[in-house]
């Protein structure tokens, strides 16, 4: 954690935290030592919304082989979505992901 | 010598431009006037680690405050308040230092201050603790750095606004005799790091004295870390830092 290099990836969603749902705008997300978790490095996501303030958030701590396992399952996952539904959801963000081709070139 | 009979206890000091804010303060059951520590936490934030190694430093026979150098991003845990920190990109060195000379300005209007002042930081305490050392040096007696990260800043890209100078460039000002631990595995600050550090100290004719483990890594005094923890350097470490304070703090070792 002496590092404070940080990357910002833009959501649309929503999380739960220890108050319940709430929308987020923003996934923080770093490399660098935990708080919690038991490794000397971990990968670090505080899913947040800054338009309400960022207060609260929704954080994990994971390793980087877990990191590497989630991404995988992540593009499994809309794969297997894409497919079962025949067509590519449509997205709020379609620059980034209006097509099958398109949620794959992202990986 | 250990006094076990310490008082702990969260107090108000003013830091940097007379913002207010929390600091925990512990001071040891001794007769007479002692010297005083600032601790100054490290990036994860004002944890339940920083408040022990507080009131560890006051068992020793030191008075030692903490502030939260995040108190103006509360409220909330510290895990969450550091989360913002980082966030936000870390804390602006001037803010630290100013925090720093408040914390300090609280330690030497105590009944039991003998005027003397030690610093100890860890991780980016350990770099606050050098920047601090050469912009208040003559407030400042004793100093020790904790694998402090980013004293040599390699990558220009590192020099923000927050963060306009590298610690290094202050050498020049440091007055006090510096203690620094490192762990020989880490990677911030690495070995090659730490020795053009010591190489400065030298060529600038500092007070210094380096003591490097190996195999250890980043945070090794942290128990509360399981993987980075290591407790024979940090047994041997602790014994380096109440000794050096004892020779310039007036207390006892």
């Amino acid at each position: 954690m002496c590092s404070n290099i940080v990357e910002k990836a833009a959501m649309h969603g929503s999380a739960k935290g220890p108050s319940g749902w709430m929308r987020i705008d923003t996934a923080n997300v770093y490399y660098d030592h935990p708080f919690h978790a038991p490794l000397d490095h971990a990968l670090g996501i505080d899913f947040i919304c800054e338009a309400d303030g960022g207060r609260e958030r929704v954080a994990v701590e994971i390793s980087r082989a877990s990191a590497l396992e989630l991404i995988e399952k992540i593009k499994a996952a809309l794969a297997s979505g894409d497919a079962a539904h025949g067509i590519t959801v449509a997205c709020e963000r379609p620059a980034l992901a209006a097509t099958k081709g398109d949620v794959a070139g992202l990986f | 010598m250990s006094y076990p009979n310490i008082t702990g206890e969260t107090v108000s000091f003013q830091g940097h431009n007379g913002d207010k804010g929390e600091a925990y303060y512990a001071r040891p059951g001794k007769p007479g006037r002692v010297g005083g520590v600032v601790l100054i936490h490290h990036a994860p934030g004002w944890d339940e680690w920083i408040i022990e190694t507080t009131r560890k430093i006051a068992h020793h026979g030191f008075a030692c405050i903490s502030p939260h150098l995040y108190f103006r991003d509360g409220p909330g845990g510290p895990d969450d308040v550091g989360a913002r920190v980082r966030a936000a990109g870390g804390v602006p060195d001037n803010q630290v230092v100013g925090d720093v000379s408040g914390a300090i300005a609280f330690l030497k209007s105590q009944a039991n201050s003998n005027g003397k002042i030690g610093l100890i930081g860890f991780c980016s305490g350990g770099r606050h603790v050098y920047l601090a050392s050469c912009m208040l040096a003559d407030g400042i007696n004793a100093a020790v750095d904790c694998w402090g990260g980013s004293v040599i800043v390699d990558d220009p890209k590192q020099l923000t606004p927050k963060r306009p100078v590298a610690p290094i460039e202050l050498t020049g000002k440091m007055t006090a005799p510096l203690l620094g631990l490192f762990g020989n595995d880490d990677e911030n600050p690495n070995r090659d790091q730490v020795n053009r550090t010591e190489a400065k100290l030298k060529e600038a004719a500092k007070n210094y004295e380096f003591h490097r483990y190996d195999g250890a890594g980043h945070a090794f005094f942290n128990y509360a870390r399981g993987p980075a923890y290591r407790a024979e350097a940090t047994a041997d470490g602790w014994k380096k830092v109440f000794a050096f304070y004892g020779k310039h703090l007036g207390g006892a070792a």
